[in-house]
């Protein structure tokens, strides 16, 4: 029960800094910010990961290599398209 | 689930809290575009501590990883690199979908792989399998709507919010099911089917002008079930990353409701009131609308010395954002002062309008927020409203019967000179009249945005 508590106490806390940052966010970056969440939120692809262990049943490992592939589309894709579109972004010369 | 590392647990889990660190301030970095570019490395740095870190753990099936990983990272470097800047809100719609499914999937494994589970993992299992499935269909159809593969429009269906209830109702008896009885992995399966067919029901009847908040609302489903897959693993950085992520999207969804003036219940149970009993086009417009031409528009800039564009969608499929930065070229060269006012849901996501000028190479300090320019506006000698109509729309502040009654709008009205480049004096998807265009110091210039600009370009190196 104690680690639930802990990991209810991370939840939260990581909330309230969430929505901290995010107000600060100008509305000009709000299409990088969504595109990089989506890139952040492929985290799973670390419990990805450890699903595909080698004496795993075979269905695990499945949704495992699934998952891995899910996720490294996001990870992958959101860092990416994030980093071309805020390179466009130039102030005043 | 137990999982043994190569290193000792201690350094894995320092890794990860290094790696949540990086993430927030990576985000932080987004609060101004001069460090933005910054804040997205960190933040991706962040992620490949963590991948590096995990790949450490003991016996894994390292050639299965490299194939998804290869696959995956290919589709999506793939996509990111073509991906057109007036398809970012298809791309984001598809990448919430794959970050609600990847969940889906990392939740179903982690349950088939642990031992005896107690209602903590079997609850946040289920809870998992529900926000994931949902995202992952759900996004799917914003995905086809925003594509227009689906009708984009309203689709009204009676007994849908019943039926909805219903099937929601039924995912969480299943919750409860998997609780009870752990052994029965087929519940998890059967909530997984529901929230999936819930996904459908409930994004299939949104209207196309509401897709900013769906997509909004959908990123932060994405995160809240990467939130809830770290409940499974009790994995910390799942559940910071996972939850940043979710906060960031209902702050989001939160802005797009306001600038619609809408309640989120209203985009997703209601539809939009019937405009009917306001006044009739042929009221509002009977000859007073006065269209203009090109050399006129010429003309008007000789004596301005402040000029605001106030662009809407129309711009972008008109993909007029290159012609009107070549005339904001022309204007500054006279040393007139160019500013663009941006309205919140000027675009089909989030911030989209600036990110399709910042790709005509607009500078950002130029775009300005919708507060900002309203607070200055009267000083604006001619405004050039292109291809905007609902969010310029004054009846949003003097009728408090219209549809659009108390909508955060632009007040382009309240400019000496409106120029108002559009085709016709068509509705936006409002569907009511706009007296803008009747007004005295509005103009139309009526044609297609890119042409009509093109047009005015040659006046004025004529002039």
């Amino acid at each position: 029960m104690d680690a639930l508590v802990a990991a209810v106490t991370v939840f939260v806390l990581a909330v309230f800094i969430g929505f901290e940052i995010i107000t600060k966010v100008p509305p000009t970056l709000h299409t990088p910010l969504m595109s990089g969440s989506n890139a952040i939120s492929g985290i799973t692809l670390i419990g990805a990961v450890i699903s595909t262990r080698v004496d795993n049943p075979k269905l695990a490992t499945i949704l495992g290599v699934a998952a891995v592939a899910f996720a490294m589309i996001n990870v992958v894709g959101g860092y990416l398209v994030t980093h071309r579109m805020l390179g466009m972004f130039k102030g005043k010369r | 689930m137990q999982q043994h590392f190569l290193i000792p647990d201690s350094w894995v889990n320092l890794a990860y809290v290094a790696a949540a660190i990086l993430f927030i301030v990576g985000l932080k970095g987004l609060t101004h575009p001069r460090t933005a570019v910054r804040g997205n490395l960190q933040s991706a740095l962040g992620m490949l501590l963590a991948v590096v870190v995990t790949l450490l753990a003991d016996g894994l099936a390292y050639q299965w990883i490299l194939l998804g990983a290869l696959i995956g990272g290919l589709v999506g470097g793939i996509a990111a690199v073509r991906v057109r800047m007036t398809q970012m809100p298809e791309m984001v719609a598809l990448f919430n979908g794959f970050g609600g499914g990847a969940s889906v999937l990392v939740a179903g494994a982690a349950f088939m792989l642990t031992a005896d589970p107690g209602a903590r993992t079997t609850v946040s299992t289920g809870l998992s399998g529900l926000i994931g499935s949902v995202t992952f269909t759900g996004s799917l159809i914003a995905f086809g709507k925003l594509a227009e593969i689906l009708p984009g429009g309203q689709i009204g269906l009676p007994g849908l919010k019943a039926f909805n209830a219903l099937m929601g109702a039924a995912a969480l008896a299943c919750v409860g099911w998997l609780t009870v009885d752990p052994t029965a992995t087929e519940a998890y399966w059967i909530i997984v089917a529901i929230a999936g067919v819930l996904g459908v029901t409930l994004t299939i009847p949104i209207g196309g002008a509401d897709m900013p908040v769906v997509i909004s609302l959908l990123n932060s489903y994405s995160g809240l079930a990467a939130a809830a897959t770290g409940f499974v693993l009790m994995n910390n950085v799942l559940i910071i990353a996972g939850s940043l992520v979710g906060a960031s999207g209902i702050i989001l969804t939160r802005i797009m409701c306001k600038a619609m003036n809408r309640s989120l219940g209203h985009v997703l149970f209601g539809s939009l009131g019937p405009g009917a009993d306001g006044p009739s086009a042929d009221d509002v417009y009977g000859g007073k609308v006065k269209a203009t031409s090109p050399d006129e528009v010429a003309m008007l800039f000789d004596t301005a010395r402040r000029v605001l564009f106030v662009p809407g969608y129309g711009l972008a499929v008109a993909q007029a954002q290159h012609v009107v930065k070549n005339l904001a070229g022309i204007l500054e060269g006279r040393g007139i002062v160019v500013e663009y006012g941006i309205h919140p849901v000027a675009g089909r996501m989030p911030g989209h309008m600036n990110v399709l000028l910042a790709e005509a190479d607009v500078p950002y300090e130029q775009l300005k927020e919708m507060d900002e320019i309203n607070q200055e506006i009267e000083q604006v000698d001619v405004c050039m409203v292109i291809g905007a109509n609902d969010v310029v729309n004054p009846v949003a502040r003097t009728d408090p019967r219209s549809p659009i009654a108390g909508m955060p709008i632009i007040d382009v009205d309240k400019a000496r000179t409106v120029v108002v480049v559009k085709r016709s004096l068509s509705p936006g998807f409002a569907g009511i009249p706009n007296p803008l265009f009747a007004a005295d110091n509005c103009l139309m210039l009526f044609g297609d945005g890119k042409k009509a600009l093109m047009e005015l370009v040659e006046s004025l190196k004529n002039s």
